[in-house]
């Protein structure tokens, strides 16, 4: 083979030839449309009619929106500068946000509220995202006494003393939980009653220690109502839900007849007629002249009713789980706590994070039904205060589309968390 | 019929004349039927004993109740000195000593194999962190997968999860330890694995209650084997005599059934 040269025969390729490029029918944009929209006759059709009916919304849309007056005092000035052109009389927005966003609220205090908002981000990462330090956590548990304090005002002294009396129920509850859990559970709550029947004493309505100046529960609406509602009865109707499914799984008759008894009464009854029954008939119950703030009332039943639609889907993730992670876990000597904390419930949740999603977008929805007791927040602002006045008698897509708007970035946002979320959790991958 | 408890025949290093586990006269059922009845047994520290037997036959039932898995309803059983009851605090503390292993394997599957591993050492016995993270090192360095300590259970064969559940097991350093079909889900060439794990523990004097039907393992390991059918002990003996020599017509039919292929 040594003897076969280059000089010694006709030819010798040095170089490859370079590789031709694909015909433009097989790259880029031209492939992916003929892959994507036209593969088939049936798909080709689908897609020009879905062009034309895209067309067709934006054709009526853009110039509603485009030509939307957003300076002017009523509908009738609108209608004077739109002079018979389709627009959108945006004015009402411009001029009454503050009210939609905050309600009654006082306007030289709305940063108080902003400030909750901004604050209820930062404790809410460390729960969100498990890569924080977990340090922050002591930031949570102190935000919502921080955001009492910034929305309703008053003294200091209030929610100090409402957190105090958690911080002695859970020290008197760590003591005694060695001995047995339901020892502690009631020695701990029992110790935070006493604590606050003793510090009503201290703290008395006009303490003036460190006091913003106090908003009445029926000047806080607009949107941050719905917010507020949203966001408690959510935090609190889930650690709720989660021991309702437990036990209506457990195996002492009382506790699952209860569990059961509840979760079946509050589904089986529209939210509505529980919130009637927080507005009007709580009343009869409560001793005369106590003043059982109404929010408070309504945070109550949304939370009782969403805690129960919540203890259904976990259940649901719980009966998912095959018995041998129970087993597993008994036959490591797991008591009934850690096993449900370290093996059960991290895996039954995961499995329910959907359903449990599916309930909280729900619940923040359902909290615009408040408006039909006649509380002020976003829709009930728009069809009372706003609606009703001369002025704006009339704007109904605006307001509507706007109230629509403001939801669908809260519960897209929740969603994308959830499918983020899904996707760390997921272990079973190669 | 119900035979006589013998002692273990064989002579061995590893069995002490200590009682690991006596059960007395133990019925169980499930409803209205009758799983195991009347069974006696007593196990010496050191023991490695495979109970097989057909499909049904409460060979899984009875290792169950040993860590009251399962709970029993007539008799009575000792474990470690401890007489198990209804009692929480005491079947907790029989099962931090007991150790089992699944027939489909078990594992937590949100969990890294490390914190399989560590986790009821850390929850049950307080260890640190630290020390438990080496201990369950050390045992999946012997079942030879601490390369896959930061995977997942789903990351990993059918032998190497059964291999990390064996570890996650010894991670608690029992004195029991009990396999429920521990390669029946197993993959022909994932069972040697598994098997050649359990031979290494066997070897080191650990007393092994093992439902299998793995009669190469039964002859090598095995000092006693026992036969089970209808829920009662039929035969058990040394697996020399037990293979060779058996005595009823029952394990006779069973051995020609496994055997004879």
């Amino acid at each position: 083979m040594s003897d076969t040269h280059a000089s010694s025969v006709a030819f010798v390729r040095e170089t490859a030839i370079e590789p031709a490029p694909p015909p433009a029918t097989e790259t880029g944009l031209i492939k992916w449309v003929r892959e994507n929209l036209f593969s088939s006759t049936m798909n080709s059709i689908l897609t020009v009619l879905s062009i034309l009916a895209v067309y067709y919304l934006l054709t009526l849309l853009l110039p509603w929106i485009m030509n939307g007056v957003w300076d002017a005092s009523s509908i009738r000035e609108c209608r004077e500068k739109l002079d018979g052109a389709t627009g959108g009389c945006f004015a009402v927005l411009a001029e009454r946000w503050h009210q939609l966003v905050f309600g009654r609220y006082p306007q030289d205090s709305y940063w108080r509220p902003m400030l909750a908002f901004v604050l209820m981000f930062a404790a809410f990462a460390p729960v969100l995202f498990s890569n924080l330090p977990r340090k922050l956590l002591i930031g949570t548990a102190l935000f919502p006494f921080v955001a009492y304090w910034l929305v309703w005002g008053g003294s200091v002294l209030v929610p100090v003393a409402v957190l105090l009396g958690f911080v002695a129920g859970y020290l008197v509850y760590s003591r005694l939980v060695d001995q047995s859990f339901a020892m502690g559970f009631v020695g701990g709550v029992v110790a935070a009653i006493l604590f606050w029947w003793a510090s009503g004493f201290v703290v008395t309505e006009d303490a003036s220690f460190m006091s913003l100046p106090a908003v009445e529960s029926r000047d806080i609406g607009g949107f941050m109502l719905n917010l507020i509602l949203g966001v408690v009865c959510l935090s609190v109707s889930l650690p709720l839900g989660i021991a309702l499914a437990l036990g209506r799984q457990s195996s002492m008759p009382i506790i699952k007849f209860f569990s059961v008894i509840f979760i079946e009464f509050i589904r089986g009854v529209p939210l509505i007629t529980l919130l009637f029954v927080a507005n009007v008939v709580l009343a009869y119950f409560l001793p005369p002249g106590s003043n059982f703030d109404l929010i408070l009332r309504v945070m109550i039943m949304i939370t009782l009713f969403a805690s129960a639609y919540i203890a259904e889907v976990i259940r649901g993730g719980l009966a998912a789980l095959p018995r041998g992670q129970y087993e597993a876990g008994d036959s490591l000597g797991l008591d009934y706590s850690q096993s449900m904390r370290l093996i059960i419930l991290p895996q039954a949740l995961k499995i329910s994070i959907p359903g449990i999603v599916n309930v909280a977008v729900g619940l923040f929805k359902d909290t615009t039904l408040v408006s039909v007791i006649s509380m002020f927040d976003l829709v009930g602002m728009v069809r009372g205060p706003i609606l009703a006045s001369t002025d704006w008698n009339g704007v109904y897509w605006e307001l509507f589309g706007f109230a629509a708007l403001l939801f669908f970035v809260f519960c897209y946002g929740i969603s994308q968390y959830s499918q983020w979320l899904e996707r760390q959790l997921q272990t079973d991958h190669r | 019929m119900a035979m006589t408890d013998t002692a273990p025949a064989r002579t061995d290093a590893n069995i002490s004349d200590e009682i690991a586990i006596s059960i007395e006269n133990m019925n169980k059922w499930f409803g209205t039927f009758h799983v195991l009845r009347d069974i006696d047994l007593t196990v010496n520290r050191g023991e490695r004993i495979v109970i097989c037997g057909p499909s049904g036959s409460g060979k899984s039932t009875l290792i169950r109740c040993i860590n009251a898995l399962e709970e029993h309803q007539k008799g009575k059983i000792t474990v470690d000195g401890t007489v198990l009851s209804s009692d929480i605090k005491n079947i907790d503390t029989i099962r931090s000593e007991v150790g089992m292993v699944f027939q489909h394997f078990n594992l937590f599957p949100h969990l890294t194999i490390l914190e399989n591993c560590t986790l009821a050492p850390i929850w049950v016995r307080k260890t640190p962190k630290r020390e438990a993270e080496e201990t369950a090192m050390h045992f999946l360095t012997k079942v030879k997968i601490p390369e896959q300590a930061n995977k997942y259970p789903g990351q990993l064969s059918g032998g190497q999860q059964q291999r990390v559940a064996i570890a996650r097991s010894l991670c608690m350093r029992p004195r029991i330890m009990l396999f429920d079909e521990p390669t029946s889900a197993l993959d022909p060439e994932m069972i040697k694995e598994v098997l050649d794990t359990m031979i290494e523990l066997a070897e080191e004097g650990m007393t092994m209650l093992c439902v299998t039907h793995e009669m190469g393992f039964a002859r090598q390991v095995a000092n006693r084997v026992i036969f089970m059918d209808e829920g009662q002990i039929v035969e058990q003996n040394e697996p020399e005599e037990f293979f060779n020599n058996p005595k009823s017509d029952r394990t006779k039919l069973f051995l020609s059934q496994i055997l004879g292929h």
